[in-house]
């Protein structure tokens, strides 16, 4: 519409929160200032505290207690969204989401549903230094009953949250918060399409022919990566198309394979550091189901292992940028 | 007394050894021989090589649960690594819950949980220390905004209060008025470690920092303790905040089996503040034949169950 403002993807969580409170009397919200007028360091529960003021909680900081609490919400029925003020502190939680909540799905010999989201605002490139802008995915990863998502322009929030609570299992919801103020429509030079029936898979693409390349990745690094396929194809003539999950783990790369055998190469991204994690993960199964029809070895890109400098332009040398992704699609050249 | 009780500030309730105590109910004092029996029979089991991994028994703490039980109830429990006696005063359940620590068919939780990790409607327990006090907090948030009757209760010892977490959802209670109650079962001793060189300060004081209400029990009164904290649970259901029950009690046996450092004669001066000697002593009659009775059916539950075939991982 003419001289309105294209939706933030900051916008559609919060108006996905309100939906999901207004229709689901047992959603729970826990989190540090997350009460109104302020809704969060991020603004993403804006609004929901003065219309539910029963059932949104401002804690204080105890990041330990409110998400052992949100087990024995949980327990007692209730469907429980925890916001962590920064990822960077799912540390200080990490004994109740493995050892308590993700365990009594099925510790106890029978399927306990463990109806909780720890939201997590993760990723670099606001300056905020090595303990606010980390994206911590892997120590995550490969937990029995805990699910991983990444909050991304492509998928509808709502959806998500439904899916997770719907599957009786917990969550963590990795929102990579430079999204928060980015548009939440697709740059109209790209065509976006599900792959596969459950909507989990969004392939982003520019033409329909096999492309030089395929590449993976999730959240806060498709704009960086879409950058970059737009800019190899003009730039290089180099073409690409970007696949985009909601839900890092469980993994599902099947609906995927037709697409990835038919690319020339393969390029996981991810913005964790180097050393084990989700990428990796990715590309050792990809090794198994695509043995024999891959063309080269394919390319993970990550960041080195260190710590994320708070000197913006040492913090952006670090970290996957747009450049990063464009320099790995040209330099391979065409072969 | 214990050996560190110079050092506390609260009262212990309770009498000392020695005096004489009548045996509580019949009811109670069959529940009590029941865990004692239990717990006792788990030893042997291990000792035969028919029990595996790891246990911890309440052998000496089973007032705790038994005076307790049908105070806060209804309620949600939340146990921890030595919670086989919260579990049988609830339910009095042996056999559901031997077939769980021997993997046997009927078990409790399929032979999935084993002693640290049981589960019934009612009743929770895991084995990381201070665990499951938010999530007692958490269930107590949800009974009192959903209007069902509480309180939800946490099972701790002394040795948890090192765990930081007590302390956030301590906080955290008290500013939700949450219908929580805490039970510090003080034993004295952290697997090896005395009180005194794990725990600085008191529980008492633990509490106060926060404005928690503190009660401290002991001995083994079973009905005067009862009486002592009625008003303070009921206040708690009545929506005054949580409560901390610093329960004063014995652990006569090991942390978990053969890891027991404490002089002997130590242990002998504890055996003789046990409820068991002193209950029998004041009506052998009576005990007696409660005490046969009681080791006869953990006898046959231990005979039968073992006879069982192996669970299958799904909870009965």
């Amino acid at each position: 519409v003419t001289g309105v403002a294209p939706a933030r993807v900051g916008e559609v969580l919060n108006r996905s929160l309100h939906e999901l409170f207004d229709s689901d009397p047992r959603i729970v919200l826990l989190g540090e200032d997350i009460v109104d007028p302020y809704g969060g360091a991020f603004g993403v529960t804006r609004g929901l505290s003065l219309r539910h003021p029963e059932r949104v909680i401002g804690t204080p900081i105890s990041e330990g207690a409110i998400v052992g609490v949100a087990g024995g919400l949980a327990m007692g029925g209730d469907r429980v969204i925890v916001e962590l003020m920064f990822g960077d502190f799912v540390t200080l939680c990490f004994d109740p989401i493995v050892n308590f909540i993700s365990k009594s799905v099925s510790m106890y010999g029978r399927r306990r549903p463990m109806p909780v989201v720890v939201r997590c605002p993760v990723g670099g490139n606001r300056g905020y230094g090595p303990t606010h802008s980390q994206s911590p995915q892997k120590h995550l990863l490969g937990v029995p009953n805990l699910r991983l998502y990444e909050l991304s322009a492509l998928h509808n929030p709502r959806r998500i949250f439904e899916e997770i609570f719907d599957s009786g299992d917990p969550a963590v919801f990795f929102e990579d918060k430079v999204l928060y103020t980015q548009p939440a429509t697709l740059d109209a030079f790209f065509l976006a399409a599900p792959v596969g029936e459950d909507d989990n898979w969004v392939r982003v693409s520019v033409e329909d022919g096999p492309p030089d390349w395929a590449i993976i990745t999730s959240g806060g690094l498709v704009p960086r990566a879409l950058a970059a396929v737009r800019e190899a194809l003009v730039t290089a003539e180099v073409s690409a198309e970007l696949f985009v999950p909601a839900r890092l783990f469980p993994l599902d790369l099947e609906p995927l394979l037709p697409r990835l055998a038919a690319a020339r190469r393969i390029l996981v991204v991810e913005d964790g550091p180097a050393g084990g994690g989700w990428a990796g993960e990715v590309a050792r199964q990809l090794y198994e189901l695509l043995w024999g029809r891959l063309r080269h070895p394919i390319t993970v890109l990550q960041p080195e292992c260190a710590v994320i400098p708070a000197a913006p332009h040492l913090e952006r040398r670090l970290l996957i940028q747009a450049e990063t992704i464009r320099h790995t699609l040209i330099g391979a050249g065409r072969g | 007394m214990l050996t560190n009780a110079g050092r506390y500030t609260t009262v212990r309730a309770g009498e000392p050894p020695g005096d004489d105590v009548s045996p509580p109910g019949d009811e109670d004092l069959a529940t009590l021989l029941l865990i004692r029996h239990f717990e006792e029979a788990l030893l042997r089991l291990f000792d035969r090589g028919e029990l595996t991994g790891t246990t911890h028994t309440c052998l000496g703490q089973e007032i705790v649960p038994v005076a307790l039980t049908p105070l806060l109830s209804p309620t949600w429990v939340f146990s921890n690594h030595r919670g086989h006696g919260h579990y049988l005063a609830q339910f009095r359940d042996p056999a559901g819950l031997l077939a769980e620590l021997t993997g046997r068919a009927g078990a409790l939780c399929g032979g999935m949980g084993g002693s640290q990790h049981l589960y019934r409607e009612g009743f929770c327990s895991t084995g990381v220390q201070g665990e499951g006090v938010p999530a007692a907090l958490g269930f107590a948030m949800h009974l009192r905004r959903t209007g069902r009757p509480g309180p939800a209760v946490a099972y701790i010892g002394d040795g948890t209060l090192g765990e930081g977490v007590v302390y956030e959802s301590l906080n955290l209670a008290q500013l939700q008025r949450a219908p929580l109650v805490i039970v510090v079962e003080h034993n004295g001793i952290a697997q090896t470690t005395p009180t005194s060189e794990a725990m600085a300060g008191t529980v008492a004081g633990r509490a106060a920092a926060f404005g928690v209400r503190h009660v401290a029990v002991g001995g083994i009164d079973i009905a005067g303790i009862r009486t002592r904290l009625r008003g303070s649970v009921e206040r708690v259901r009545a929506g005054d905040g949580p409560l901390v029950i610093e329960f004063r009690t014995t652990r006569l046996g090991p942390h978990s089996k053969g890891d027991d450092t404490r002089d002997p004669a130590e242990l002998a001066r504890l055996r003789r503040t046990d409820w068991y000697p002193r209950f029998a002593a004041a009506d052998p009659d009576r005990f007696g034949e409660h005490d046969r009775r009681q080791r006869r059916v953990i006898d046959e539950t231990v005979r039968e169950v073992l006879s069982r075939p192996f669970a299958g991982g799904a909870a009965r």
